[in-house]
């Protein structure tokens, strides 16, 4: 978290803390389980993990496009679709559904 | 050089690779890889040594996965592997096959993708599905699974591919327009009069015989096929056979005549292997006579089948034959059929199996 308090440009929002589950970031040898994005709404913030780790667009969306159905995004506590908004320093976590056999 | 055999298996819950020597009596198994996704197909490319495992993940959808170091390290790939916005997305890669630099991969729901750059980017063979037929395909019981790709050993122009209760196309045109074939082959699923229809045949597996492109064999839902005028009409050879459903075919390396089946007891019967004993069936004359393999496979209270990727040939020669069943146990003759051995027994349900040999 320390990370988050330094000081920044007034100018520049505070960015979103991403948090990515295990079993997706196992995916991409490089990815990490906490990103920080600034970022308007979910699909950029998509967009922006998928410049980092290329193919990850395609883990976490559907061509419908919409999110997948077995993975879950919640910003702020609230479940989210692709064109909800990310608020400044807002917490949006990735979970993948409880599925499986 | 010394040649070695490697086995490529698909299975619900990850991908393994077998390496076998030349003679095929020493195993060793590696796996599972994959991040344990359920992999549909997996296929080598032989020239390069790569292999490529499609399948996909009920969290993160289909992808293609690939190994240029025989499995020690994997990528994967699903860019351009995917319908125009607004269409049913893509759930799952189903079979996959290279030929001369190109890999081809079927998808559910049922299409056709292409990548010129080993796996790393696809795009959508998009006259498959303007075929006028397209609203009328309807899912069988796997789902609407393109599940067989059969390209023309010479002329890139053809391809053969199947889909589940759909049928055989072709195309001679690489990929522009493609035409049903399916005379001959039936529908028992249909009133007496409309058994023979253009398409809407459930097609199982086909396979090309060797150094005879125009000769395909099929095992369809309803009965076993051969084909000698490139599948434009096919002729039943399911006489002889315990019964006239399964799942897979594989043809000889070298002699045309010969096929490979494993007919199942009957579809709402179990789909097991027949009286509760494993055999693998052949014929060495096209399909006139069969012969029951059954040496070294269990004969008593055996209730597994073998799904429509399960069964492979390598090209060695004597030709190895090689099954997996769903019950997770992999079997291998090194004797075209004659005698059998348990090379792996507790693995996840097999979905797919191919062997590709390489210098060692």
């Amino acid at each position: 978290m320390a990370n988050r308090e330094r000081q920044r440009p007034a100018e520049r929002p505070a960015p979103a803390l991403v948090r990515l589950p295990a079993v997706l970031v196992n995916l991409f040898p490089s990815a990490e389980r906490r990103v920080e994005l600034t970022s308007g709404t979910v699909a950029e913030i998509i967009d922006a993990l998928d410049a980092r780790w290329p193919g990850m667009r395609e883990r976490i969306c559907d061509s419908t496009p919409a999110i997948r159905r077995h993975v879950n995004v919640f910003v702020a506590g609230e479940r989210a679709r692709l064109d909800t908004p990310v608020a400044p320093g807002a917490d949006v976590f990735i979970f993948t559904a409880m599925s499986g056999g | 050089m010394a040649d070695k055999v490697v086995l490529l298996v698909g299975t619900r819950k990850g991908a393994f690779i077998v390496e076998g020597d030349r003679e095929r009596r020493a195993w060793r198994l590696r796996g599972p890889f994959c991040e344990a996704w359920p992999i549909n197909h997996v296929v080598g490319d032989p020239r390069t040594g790569t292999i490529y495992a499609g399948g996909g993940n009920a969290w993160f959808g289909p992808a293609v996965w690939k190994s240029t170091d025989m499995g020690a390290s994997w990528t994967h790939s699903s860019r351009g592997l995917a319908y125009a916005a607004g269409e049913e997305p893509i759930r799952s890669v189903w079979s996959l096959a290279a030929r001369d630099g190109r890999l081809y991969a079927g998808v559910e729901p049922a299409g056709l993708f292409e990548s010129g750059d080993a796996g790393e980017t696809w795009h959508h063979v998009a006259g498959l599905q303007q075929h006028p037929s397209r609203p009328h395909w309807q899912p069988g019981g796997a789902g609407l699974i393109l599940h067989t790709i059969v390209p023309h050993p010479d002329d890139e122009d053809q391809m053969w591919i199947g889909i589940s209760a759909v049928g055989v196309f072709h195309t001679g045109d690489g990929g522009e327009t493609w035409e049903p074939r399916n005379r001959g082959t039936r529908n028992d699923y249909m009133p007496d009069d409309q058994r023979y229809p253009e398409y809407g045949q459930c097609v199982h597996s086909i396979a090309m015989a060797a150094g005879m492109p125009d000769r395909l064999y099929q095992q369809n839902h309803c009965g076993m096929y051969r084909s000698d005028d490139g599948g434009k009409s096919w002729q039943s050879i399911e006489a002889g056979l315990p019964s006239s459903f399964g799942f897979p075919s594989a043809v000889h390396p070298r002699d045309p005549e010969t096929l490979y089946l494993i007919p199942l007891n009957g579809d709402t019967a179990g789909r097991y292997v027949p009286d509760g004993r494993a055999a693998v069936w052949r014929t060495r004359d096209g399909g006139h006579r069969w012969q029951a393999l059954r040496t070294g496979l269990p004969q008593e209270n055996v209730y597994f089948g073998v799904l429509r990727q399960g069964l492979a040939v390598d090209r060695l020669d004597p030709a190895g034959v090689y099954f997996g069943t769903g019950s997770g146990a992999l079997y291998a003759s090194a004797d075209e059929g004659e005698a059998w051995t348990t090379i792996a027994e507790h693995l996840p349900g097999i979905l797919s199996v191919e062997a590709m040999v390489v210098g060692d």
